[in-house]
């Protein structure tokens, strides 16, 4: 039991990053119908802009909470600027195109962010000294005593804490009703007086800043990046937003616990060595019942 | 009018052909090893030692009145792009390669050296299997995977006796086939391992892993791997408050092991040969090395050695061709910074075995 609650902290922590670099994934899908696979790269963007800020930072002696909230806004910042650049110079000429042309320049961005980083940064793992330590323990009188570190915490409350200003603005806000105006019809949004240029903008800059809150989550969490974390973080966050249903917000939380708790429980259960192939079977078998994912809506009919 | 043009093209291409062919009173060696990727830090080494070398042979006016000439490889510590750095190196016409790092590198390079006639000294792949199954032209200047599982497993037979071990891998050629060596070593004198995993290289989340360990009550853990795992799962060990320690093999002789612990690598244990830095015949190099600003740490040297055996059986071939040179290193006794050295039948270097190190405060020392 008591190593059950272990296993479930672990897979909710490593879900809850996945869902955040899903949720960039889901929302560009749902507004513009393609898959942006340069995402992975922008949360790897967002990762070394972290790791940068908290070196720096680190030197001045300023107070913890500060430097997390102050390296929490650079990397924002600096990681929204690469997501809106991104999109208007590699996806805002090709549209109108035919549909599989952005998706390609899409896999040229990721190839070029990767060896952008790889020569700027070198090609080494950068690693970082723990910057929170510590945590609590439970069962404490049992065989099994259950740690729960202060960065398992932190990083489930900041997400739950996002994720509710994420829905606030997508449901109840003019910005948000805009761009469910522009996933329906974009033509008919232009009509009604919206621009949509911008709402396809505002979107990219968001979902690059969740990928980046994700990126600073990585680095306090593992304390070691290099330039290929995009990658793989990338694929199973993807693999994530399909799961839980591609174009919505809740389901990219959920597939993105979904994926981690999979991963977690089937390397603690069963075998370390087969936990992807779990987690990738778990999503032929998803897909296969549910097409659109658990929470998408059947009646989008894109790429 | 194309014609003409293409006429003196062809004339061009031709002499500058004929250029580089009178051009060739040089010989090329090649280092090869992970310049790139997340074992890039050992590439440094290897690269380092070569260079250094380079710049003290080439003082001494080259090997058989030859200037040298190096070829950097970089295989990622990926089997395929360490066949085509071979093939490249074929193309360039190199004569030796100092190389590769990796295991999984060193071993399907060395179908290529063979084949082309290029003399391969690895200064670092462990693997038994390297000089087992491997030609004539290959050689390796440090030590044999089975040698250090039998240190490794002996030493916790002795040390974890009724108590908990765990073997983890990574799945590479290196890792699985340390791993299952000093499985296979801990077993003969008695003790069996409590759990036998195998996690995937370049992973960052091991807390499956560590909380598996953790409900096992797994007392020391031997990793089969290199220093970024290896570093990351001693230190997810200690977030969830364990203090089960780490022992492991040559892989994390690197400054980058505590980079990524930080203190949680208080403590690991590693093996790897007697340091050759405090080797008296490696005391000028080591100073110059100190110098130029290089802690020759880890493979630093081997590098250097594995180089310096081609240079010593080169001049007493006298000659740089491959073949002849191949014969000496065959028979010969050198003189290297590790230590005097010869070479047995397989291709294995005659030098004294694994000893075990301790990680404290950032650096590593003898037990």
């Amino acid at each position: 039991m008591e190593y059950f609650i272990q296993q479930l902290v672990n897979g909710i922590t490593l879900g809850s990053i996945y869902g955040l670099i899903a949720i960039g994934y889901t929302m560009v899908y749902g507004i513009i119908g393609m898959i942006n696979f340069a995402h992975g790269d922008i949360f790897m963007i967002g990762a070394f802009v972290a790791l940068i800020s908290f070196i720096i930072f680190g030197l001045t002696g300023v107070a913890l909470p500060v430097i997390l909230l102050l390296v929490l806004l650079i990397a924002m910042l600096f990681t929204a600027c690469y997501g809106w650049t991104v999109e208007k110079l590699a996806y805002k000429p090709l549209r109108g195109s035919f549909r599989l042309a952005p998706l390609i320049s899409a896999l040229g961005m990721s190839i070029v962010l990767q060896n952008y980083v790889q020569v700027a940064q070198g090609a080494r793992v950068k690693p970082m000294q723990p910057l929170i330590s510590g945590g609590l323990e439970f069962f404490k009188n049992s065989e099994f005593v259950v740690t729960v570190s202060y960065l398992q915490i932190f990083i489930v409350v900041l997400t739950v804490i996002l994720m509710g200003i994420f829905t606030y603005l997508i449901t109840k806000t003019d910005l948000g009703r805009a761009q469910r105006a522009c996933e329906q019809d974009r033509t008919m949004t232009a009509l009604l007086g919206i621009n949509v240029d911008r709402t396809i903008s505002i979107t990219f800059i968001i979902g690059s800043s969740l990928a980046s809150v994700a990126g600073m989550m990585f680095v306090l969490y593992y304390g070691v990046i290099d330039f290929y974390i995009g990658f793989l973080a990338g694929i199973k966050a993807f693999t994530a937003a399909v799961l839980g249903g591609i174009g919505s917000l809740p389901g990219a939380m959920l597939g993105g616990l979904l994926i981690g708790l999979i991963e977690t429980f089937w390397g603690g259960y069963v075998s370390l060595e087969y936990k992807d192939v779990a987690a990738f079977s778990v999503l032929i078998v998803v897909l296969i019942f549910f097409p659109t994912g658990f929470l998408g809506k059947p009646d989008i009919e894109k790429v | 009018m194309f014609r003409t043009f293409n006429k003196f093209l062809s004339l061009i291409a031709a002499s500058l052909m004929l250029a580089t062919v009178s051009a060739k009173a040089e010989v090329v060696v090649a280092s090869a090893g992970p310049m790139s990727g997340q074992y890039a830090s050992f590439g440094a080494q290897l690269k380092a030692g070569a260079e250094m070398w380079l710049k003290h042979v080439n003082k001494k006016g080259g090997i058989n009145g030859e200037k040298v000439k190096l070829e950097i490889g970089d295989d990622a510590c990926d089997p395929k792009q360490a066949v085509a750095v071979a093939n490249k190196f074929a193309g360039q016409g190199v004569a030796y390669v100092a190389g590769h790092f990796c295991s999984g590198s060193s071993i399907p390079a060395s179908a290529v050296y063979n084949e082309e006639g290029i003399i391969q000294v690895s200064p670092a792949s462990t693997n038994p299997a390297l000089t087992d199954k491997g030609g004539k032209y290959t050689f390796r200047v440090c030590g044999r995977d089975d040698q250090q599982g039998e240190v490794a497993g002996k030493f916790l037979a002795d040390n974890y006796k009724g108590k908990k071990v765990a073997i983890l891998h990574d799945k590479t050629a290196y890792g699985k086939g340390l791993a299952d060596a000093t499985r296979k070593n801990m077993k003969k004198a008695g003790l069996k391992e409590a759990m036998y995993e195998a996690y995937t290289a370049g992973e960052k989340d091991y807390s499956a892993l560590v909380s598996k360990l953790k409900s096992n009550n797994i007392d020391a853990v031997y990793l089969g791997g290199y220093h970024t795992e290896g570093g990351l799962i001693v230190r997810q060990m200690r977030d969830q408050g364990m203090s089960t320690k780490l022992i492991s093999g040559d892989a994390l002789v690197t400054a980058e092991y505590w980079d990524i612990t930080g203190d949680a690598g208080e403590g690991t244990l590693m093996t790897f040969s007697p340091d050759p830095r405090n080797n008296p015949a490696a005391a000028d190099v080591v100073k110059e090395f100190k110098a130029a600003g290089i802690e020759p740490e880890g493979y630093v040297l081997y590098s250097y050695a594995a180089l310096q055996v081609f240079e010593q059986a080169a001049v007493q071939a006298g000659s740089n061709d491959p073949a002849k040179v191949l014969k000496v290193m065959r028979k010969g006794k050198f003189d290297t910074v590790i230590g005097s050295l010869s070479f047995d039948k397989k291709g294995d270097v005659s030098l004294p075995g694994y000893v075990f190190y301790e990680w404290s405060k950032g650096k590593y020392s003898e037990l």
